[in-house]
């Protein structure tokens, strides 16, 4: 176990005397919010009137930049400088490091004259508006000596390689039990390339005092963008200060910086002057990084009962050239189903587009597409219900390290779910439930993902009129985070919410690692659990010294906190009276978590139910949702609202993963085909007439002292596999090429006869 | 940036006489496509003539027994209209398919009619186009062309018309009323409002420079039942992969050309007594695969067939 103090247990969290651990109070910043008046980065008011700034974009894929023409651009009114790689400020070379501890190397901008990809910055201008800034930008001549390039993904599947370092996990003889299995199913399954189309657009606004800069931008890691700006400018890295109080949406897509911290914090410093820059919405589809593509071919060998004995899982994904990322479309399986003889592993296609990385449950999201429909290909095979198939194949231990499971809801998700949902109705013979011109049908799925805690501090101060104040350097990307931490502040101290104020987002409180991975929650959590717990210990030992305290004297091992008070049995006062007097400056303590000693000893993971049911226009292909609900197992829940918004969420991705969502190189350019959100098209509310989520009572003691995991990820997870095994029952068309949208549907009405 | 000059005036003849008389110079209603455009540096207006004041968003009845639709009446007012609902469902259920709630709050009878295509080359100025640029080529016509025209494309152009009003009106046979530069008015159909590609697909309508529509005519709903279907990757908020618009045995089709599309040899074949098949591939026939697209052609005769049975229960399949 990691540090919870050994006198307090049971901990506050978990004995939740006042019960705000686990309630769905309102969002701690909803109001701000609502009402317009949270300033997200572009917003924040400089010391004085800055400049704003417009990034151009490269029209090539790959090629180099062979002469390019500022004069109009630099003549066009309003212009304070034109900066391409000819004339910008020197910067680090990309991937150096001055300080050897920095989480993050050197990310230069309008680094030089090669082209990597469509849409790469290559001239950054800045002016009085940011109108004028686009019209200069506009008038900037660029000649492109264009190289062939890598474009197709599809066409070149035969060229994926192995990733460095990443072997194919080989467990029993995958090849010989599939040859021998009675029931085989071997299919090939096609995610596409998708964006995280976040509604806050990369932005920063930046100004200097001296030799140290203010960074207010949008990133889910407030280290890691101080350090790359640091490394990049070649700076210490305490002479940045980054803030990212509010970020509309992230969903990994903001993990890293981008060029508008940097070309932000140079041009504020080359103007003397602030300076405003954000990415255009067109330029978030092509410069930032995407979901790639993914190709899986999955093979199940199966006794006729169901059991699986051959499981195969290989995925073949892409990223650019220069920026190696492995989407791990497999990992998911390694854990999920048992089976004694198994192959998992990725292959990689090098390709000339911008950088593929981390998209909302990176792996499961496009991975479970594949696994979660074949098992359903496999039950209607076996004529085996597929929560039955799923069941019988539930493993005693992770199936493939063998390690116990922390613990492991899935069977209890999937039956309690399926009771919910009415599975019974469900006919497992497809095309037979007709209404009007629909075709109705239902499909479920499993879902499954990783718990992780990754090192946290925070601090907290309590000030003589009792308000306690927990800082972290962590991110709230819109999940819920500030208000999960001001619960377990409150909680834990003992207090009312309106006694505890949280500030997040800024590099010079005590560092947490932000948001991704569905593990901000425990690790941010964790982290201001133990600052609480050591404010407590604190109190306690103040209030027991101080031979004005009415608890002088006393025992600490008997303290509690409730009510705003401080106690032992009938002796107590409040906490502003105890600090007011005793502690009149305040106290202030800091917290850390690291992962525990056991923390690998054990198979951790979320889980859930999918349960769909949908519609097919049988006129026209259209496959509209009826119904959706999901049961997910995730550790104590910290905030019955903001979790089940993290899941719907994820659900509703999901729903956009198998009808909707997707992006399309047009291989004679490099760029994207949607790159607006009228193009790229997500649910709409109509889209989504009937969803909803429950979680299961659960504490996982090897996760945390809270018992908590992470929800962020896990509702996407399998969504859209249960959307589109439901597809097939309702119409028997069988699609594995996502997303399932009218024209391919319909093909395969026709070919059915339909 | 652009700079460009704006005024609103009160006075229909002084709008039209504003634009005619100023090269560049747009009309702005709802301004829900033209501040699209200009943000994205397509449309370069040098001066806005905004017609929000005049005084053209009444509906009245006419002589003849239909209806005279201000150009200004929102796209939410018209479909919500309780004579258009009973008389014109067709309007009614084509509109409220189209754009989004907030769209068609702003969105004008004048404006549906004159947006221009949602074509993704069209909206990226990095790519040749014809439209934005005559004579630089056609980019959807090798490329990613899934939402492109199946009837009456061009070499240079194989963009759609993205309204839906548009295609109700056409098959209701609906017309325009407009004021030309000179101060006169004209009338023409909808169906004749809307041009083909050609070799000038920068060119979308037959009206002069300066002329402004002022009213949308519709004339007494024909017998028959009326129907509005439209197939689209998501439930709202969704260009039209393709729709089908029913009045009686009238037909158009919608996104399927760079104009409302009238169904002629559809509407022949059901006078001549085809079954409701027949007659959608009678039209059909004539469509054209461009590579992406071609699955419009069977989903249009499909969705045709079945509005078609709708429209008029009785008539055979």
């Amino acid at each position: 176990m990691s540090s919870v103090k050994d006198w307090a247990a049971p901990n506050p969290v978990t004995e939740n005397r006042s019960g705000i651990i686990g309630k769905g109070v309102d969002r701690y910043e909803g109001k701000l919010k609502v009402t317009g008046t949270a300033a997200y980065a572009y917003e924040v008011e400089p010391p004085s009137a800055p400049a704003y700034g417009y990034l151009l974009a490269a029209t090539i894929a790959k090629g180099r930049i062979t002469a390019i023409d500022t004069a109009a651009a630099e003549a066009s009114p309003g212009v304070k400088l034109v900066w391409t790689h000819l004339n910008v400020p020197r910067q680090a070379r990309r991937g150096e490091r001055i300080n050897p501890r920095s989480q993050r190397p050197s990310n230069p901008a309008l680094a030089g004259d090669r082209i990597e990809f469509f849409g790469q910055p290559v001239a950054f201008v800045a002016a009085d508006t940011w109108e004028n800034a686009r019209a200069a930008a506009n008038l900037i001549a660029v000649t492109y000596a264009a190289e062939p390039a890598v474009l197709d993904f599809r066409a070149s599947l035969d060229q994926a390689e192995m990733p460095q370092g990443e072997e194919d996990v080989l467990i029993g003889d995958f090849e010989g039990a599939y040859a021998k299995a009675p029931a085989q199913i071997d299919e090939t399954y096609f995610s596409p390339l998708q964006n995280h189309v976040q509604m806050e657009p990369c932005a920063t606004t930046a100004w200097w005092e001296g030799d140290k800069v203010t960074v207010h931008t949008s990133i889910q890691m407030v280290k890691g963008g101080q350090h790359s700006l640091a490394e990049t400018l070649a700076i210490p890295s305490e002479k940045v200060h980054l803030l990212t109080r509010y970020i509309g949406g992230g969903f990994g897509g903001k993990g890293q910086a981008y060029d508008d911290l940097v070309l932000a914090a140079l041009g504020a410093q080359a103007l003397g002057q602030p300076l405003k820059l954000s990415y255009t919405r067109q330029q978030m589809f092509q410069a930032t990084i995407h979901r790639p593509a993914v190709s899986m071919r999955v093979r199940l060998g199966a006794e006729p009962d169901g059991r699986l004995n051959a499981f195969a899982v290989e995925a073949i994904t892409h990223c650019a050239r220069s920026a190696p990322f492995v989407e791990h479309a497999a990992n998911f399986s390694r854990n999920l189903y048992a089976a004694p003889n198994r192959l998992t592993g990725h292959r990689l296609v090098k390709m000339d587009i911008p950088h593929a990385g981390p998209m909302r449950a990176p792996g499961e999201a496009p991975g479970m597409l594949s696994l979660e429909c074949a098992m359903d290909e496999l039950a209607e095979k076996l004529g085996i219900d597929p929560i039955e198939l799923r069941l019988r194949n539930e493993p005693d231990v992770d199936p493939e390290t063998g390690k116990p499971f922390s613990i492991r809801q899935l069977t209890e998700c999937l039956n309690t779910g399926a009771q919910r949902f009415g599975w019974s109705r469900r006919n497992p013979k497809p095309g037979q439930v007709r209404d009007g011109r629909w075709l109705v049908g239902m499909g479920m799925a499993a879902a499954i993902r990783g718990n992780f805690l990754l090192p946290a501090k925070a601090g907290v101060r309590i000030d003589g009129t009792g308000i306690i104040t927990l800082r972290q350097g962590m991110t709230d990307i819109g999940t819920g985070t500030y208000t999960i931490l001001a619960q377990i502040t409150a909680e834990t101290m003992g207090v009312t919410m309106d006694q505890v104020k949280i500030e997040l987002g800024d590099s010079e409180f005590p560092p947490a690692p932000g948001s991704g991975g569905q593990f901000g929650a425990a690790t941010a959590g964790s982290a201001a659990f133990e600052a609480n717990m050591n404010l407590r210990k604190a109190l306690a030992e103040l209030a027991i010294g101080d031979p004005n305290s009415p608890l002088y004297g006393g025992d600490p091992t008997y303290v509690t906190f409730g009510n705003g008070n401080i106690a032992i049995e009938n002796r107590s006062e409040s906490l502003a009276t105890l600090v007011s007097r005793a502690a009149p400056e305040g106290v202030y303590v800091e917290g850390a978590i690291s992962p525990a000693a056991d923390a690998r000893d054990y198979s951790q993971h979320t889980y859930g139910g999918h349960f769909a049911e949908v519609g097919v226009d049988t006129v026209t292909g259209e496959v509209r949702m009826r119904k959706m609900f999901g049961v997910f197992a995730a550790g104590r829940i910290l905030n019955a609202k903001t979790a089940k918004s993290q899941v719907t969420g994820g659900m509703i991705w999901g729903v956009g993963a198998a009808l909707t969502e997707g992006n399309v190189v047009d291989n004679r350019y490099g760029s994207f085909i949607n790159q607006d959100m009228a193009g790229y098209l997500v649910p709409t509310h109509a889209d989504i007439v009937d969803l909803d989520a429950i979680f299961l009572e659960e504490a996982d003691d090897k996760a945390n002292p809270m018992g908590i995991k992470g929800v962020g990820e896990l509702g996407i997870c399998g969504a859209g596999a249960a959307v589109a095994n439901a597809i097939y029952n309702a119409c028997g068309v069988r699609l594995r090429d996502f997303p399932m949208t009218p024209d391919k549907v319909l093909e395969g009405l026709m070919a059915k006869g339909l | 940036m652009r700079p460009f000059t704006y005024e609103r005036p009160t006075d229909v003849a002084a709008a039209v006489k504003a634009v005619a008389a100023t090269p560049g110079a747009k009309f702005l209603a709802g301004g829900t496509n033209l501040l699209d455009l200009m943000k994205l540096d397509i449309e370069q207006p040098t001066h806005l003539v905004d017609v929000n004041r005049l005084p053209l968003a009444g509906i009245e009845d006419t002589p003849q027994g239909g209806l005279r639709i201000g150009s200004m009446v929102t796209n939410s007012h018209l479909a919500a209209d309780a004579r258009v609902r009973s008389r014109y469902s067709v309007l009614t259920q084509a509109i409220v398919s189209g754009g989004s709630g907030q769209l068609r709050n702003k969105a004008t009878a004048g404006g549906n009619l004159l947006q221009r295509t949602r074509c993704a080359y069209f909206y990226d100025p990095s790519k040749p186009c014809n439209k934005r640029h005559p004579g630089s080529g056609c980019s959807a016509m090798e490329g990613l062309n899934r939402n492109s025209a199946i009837f009456g494309a061009s070499d240079a152009c194989i963009a759609t018309h993205p309204s839906d009003m548009a295609v109700a009106l056409t098959a209701l046979g609906a017309g325009v009323e407009t004021m030309t530069a000179d101060g006169a008015t004209r009338s023409l159909a909808v169906a004749d409002l809307h041009r083909l590609p050609g070799d000038t697909p920068h060119l979308e309508t037959n009206l002069a420079a300066g002329e402004l529509i002022t009213a949308v005519i519709l004339p007494p709903a024909p017998p028959g039942g009326q129907v509005y279907r439209k197939a689209r990757d998501r439930a709202s908020y969704a260009g039209g992969l393709a729709s089908v618009a029913v009045v009686g045995n009238q037909v158009a089709f919608g996104a399927v050309a760079h104009k409302p599309w009238r169904a002629e040899k559809t509407e022949a074949a059901l006078a001549g007594g085809a079954s409701a098949v027949e007659a959608a591939h009678a039209e059909l026939a004539g469509a054209q695969d461009n590579g992406k697209n071609g699955f419009k052609i069977a989903l249009v005769a499909r969705m045709t067939a079945d509005a078609l049975g709708q429209a008029s229960p009785g008539r055979g399949a």
